[in-house]
């Protein structure tokens, strides 16, 4: 029954390497029963996710930075590394070593617990994020949706931490950064049902597998472009991404939730809001722009040169093409987030939830009834 | 006990005593906001307790409804209104806490009584894991459709009685003070809903 969720699928496609079955068999060479070796197994790709989100992160940064820098015509970092590229380990560092600051009056437990709130499910979320056929964690069965109610505890503990934080800032951030996020679930998860209606499937591997059928041109971006506006400006703003990052306006709210943090505790709102972006930007490569696939059919390619799609080397190139693919689309969305939050001007809090409520959500439910009346027209092109 | 067996009965422990001793929590702690927080833990295990019982999609939906819908409302509403006020003392407050207290343990002998006549070892169908999302559809558009489109009803009925309380300007005197309310503070909109205002 566990098994079901366990972590069991990191393996390439079928004949190729089974990673799982030859980890847990070196284990057993060593003596250790089986169950045991399944044990020490399952740790293995958690941290490998874990290492993988916290690089992904360090990169945003980066890039961040550098690109912020190209907006404002200045250089940005320079000295840490070549061009700069150890500046976000010194600064994760910096936070490390940090004073862990705990105000006076605030309510401790909260406090602490808040940031753990807004941080773990933006890490679980990593659980179905497919980088090849058989390269996640876990190809649960309700997949996409999992993310969707996964993302919608993180409200829970950005009220937490402005309340616990006993400051109007923090508090009015909380309150605009729950708003903000139960406004914005809702088109974003209307667009998702869109794509889900296409592939028949809520897993993301079979989402990503029927727009592969003839590369670029079966992408779901074409078929779903409305969806894809909608689900991209829901992303930004479930990210708190400037034009919507409300919550943590400087010129009103100081900071936001995050006012009265410090140290580590800081760390983990940034973090878990880094981690949320490049999540975002997989998602929407996963949803709309053909996930691991590369714009030609790699089956095509293989046709051409003559090689048969098994052979070992193949496939290991196959794979590592799938995680280019991913990888790059996924900064490229990335890039666009940061070009946007460099020169785009802030929203205010009605015209917020004016977008939200009066305008995407009801092009969202007219996008789905489109999508089920195409449908059933055209069986062929629309997943029937 | 196959190591799966016990893994399965240590969670299922650990959830169904953080359900127990935090819904007890949230029935008795003094401080509404800890009791909010709370109540969204245990609709947390509770979603753990479906995983357990290999409902995943009713887990999923288990957390996305009532953790992130409903307790995030909660915790909003008494976030926006936490006003400190003394409240009076309530007259007779431990007479009624021993009748509430006995109405509760006898709910709960009786659940109990419940537990112990019941034949549990059922015969049930046969478990279908991932394909339950497409039965639950199948059952939502075909036997359930009636409760469904009611269950909405009631949301539309809730929806519009909420939206009949928030709008005050229906009202002719201020709920708390009991002075007339001016309507002109109230809807400062652009068009001016009110024929006899001026418009400045």
């Amino acid at each position: 029954m566990l098994t079901q969720l366990g972590f069991s699928i990191i393996a390439t496609a079928s004949p190729g390497i089974d990673l799982e079955l030859s980890i847990t068999n070196a284990f057993q060479g060593l003596g250790v029963p089986p169950e045991v070796a399944h044990v020490l197994w399952l740790p293995l790709p958690m941290l490998l996710v874990l290492v993988a989100a916290v690089v992904g992160v360090l990169v945003t940064v980066w890039l961040e930075r550098k690109i912020s820098a190209a907006a404002q015509q200045r250089i940005g970092p320079e000295y840490a590394g070549a061009l700069g590229i150890l500046q976000p380990m010194a600064d994760g560092l910096k936070l490390l070593v940090k004073e862990d600051v705990i105000p006076a009056r605030a309510d401790g437990f909260l406090f602490t617990l808040g940031p753990v709130l807004v941080l773990v499910p933006v890490i679980l979320s990593w659980l179905i994020v497919p980088f090849g056929q058989n390269l996640l964690i876990s190809n649960v069965g309700v997949g996409i949706f999992l993310w969707i109610s996964l993302s919608s505890i993180q409200p829970i503990g950005l009220l937490m931490s402005g309340y616990a934080s006993n400051n109007k800032y923090s508090l009015l951030g909380g309150l605009r950064a729950a708003a903000q996020s139960i406004s914005y679930e809702i088109p974003l998860a209307l667009s998702v049902l869109a794509v889900v209606m296409m592939s028949n499937s809520l897993s993301t591997v079979d989402i990503v597998e029927q727009q592969n059928s003839v590369g670029l041109l079966s992408w779901n971006v074409w078929r779903q472009p409305v969806g894809f506006v909608i689900f991209w400006i829901c992303a930004l703003a479930e990210c708190e991404r400037l034009p919507f990052d409300l919550p943590e306006a400087e010129e009103e709210l100081v900071a936001g939730y995050q006012t009265e943090y410090a140290g580590m505790k800081f760390a983990l709102f940034y973090l878990g809001s880094y981690i949320n972006l490049v999540l975002s930007a997989l998602l929407v490569s996963v949803l709309y722009l053909g996930g691991w696939g590369f714009p030609i059919p790699v089956e095509w390619l293989a046709n051409w040169l003559g090689v048969s799609q098994d052979a070992p080397l193949v496939q290991i190139i196959t794979g590592s093409l799938g995680i280019v693919m991913t990888i790059f689309k996924a900064y490229l969305l990335v890039f666009l987030a940061i070009l946007l939050r460099w020169t785009t001007p802030r929203v205010r809090i009605d015209q917020l939830l004016d977008l939200g409520w009066k305008f995407l959500l009801p092009i969202s439910l007219v996008n789905l009834l489109i999508t089920a009346g195409l449908k059933l027209v055209f069986p062929v092109a629309f997943g029937g | 006990m196959t190591f799966a067996i016990s893994t399965e009965l240590i969670c299922f422990l650990v959830l169904a005593a953080v359900v127990v001793v935090g819904a007890m929590a949230v029935v008795l702690l003094e401080n509404i906001v800890y009791s909010a927080f709370l109540l969204g833990g245990v609709f947390m295990a509770v979603a753990g307790l479906y995983l357990l019982l290999n409902a995943s999609f009713v887990a999923a939906a288990q957390v996305l409804v009532y953790v992130g819908a409903v307790n995030v409302l909660i915790i909003f509403a008494i976030m926006l209104v936490n006003k400190r006020e003394n409240l009076e003392p309530i007259r007779g407050l431990q007479v009624r806490r021993l009748l509430s207290g006995g109405v509760c343990l006898s709910m709960l002998a009786l659940l109990v009584r419940v537990v112990a006549l019941t034949d549990w070892a059922l015969p049930g169908p046969p478990a279908i894991g991932e394909e339950a999302t497409a039965r639950i559809g199948e059952h939502l558009f075909t036997d359930y459709l009636l409760p469904f489109e009611l269950a909405s009803v009631l949301l539309l009925m809730a929806m519009i009685g909420a939206i009949v309380l928030a709008r005050r300007d229906v009202l002719v005197q201020d709920v708390v003070t009991g002075d007339p309310v001016s309507q002109g503070l109230i809807e400062k909109s652009q068009p001016p809903l009110l024929p006899d205002q001026p418009t400045s």
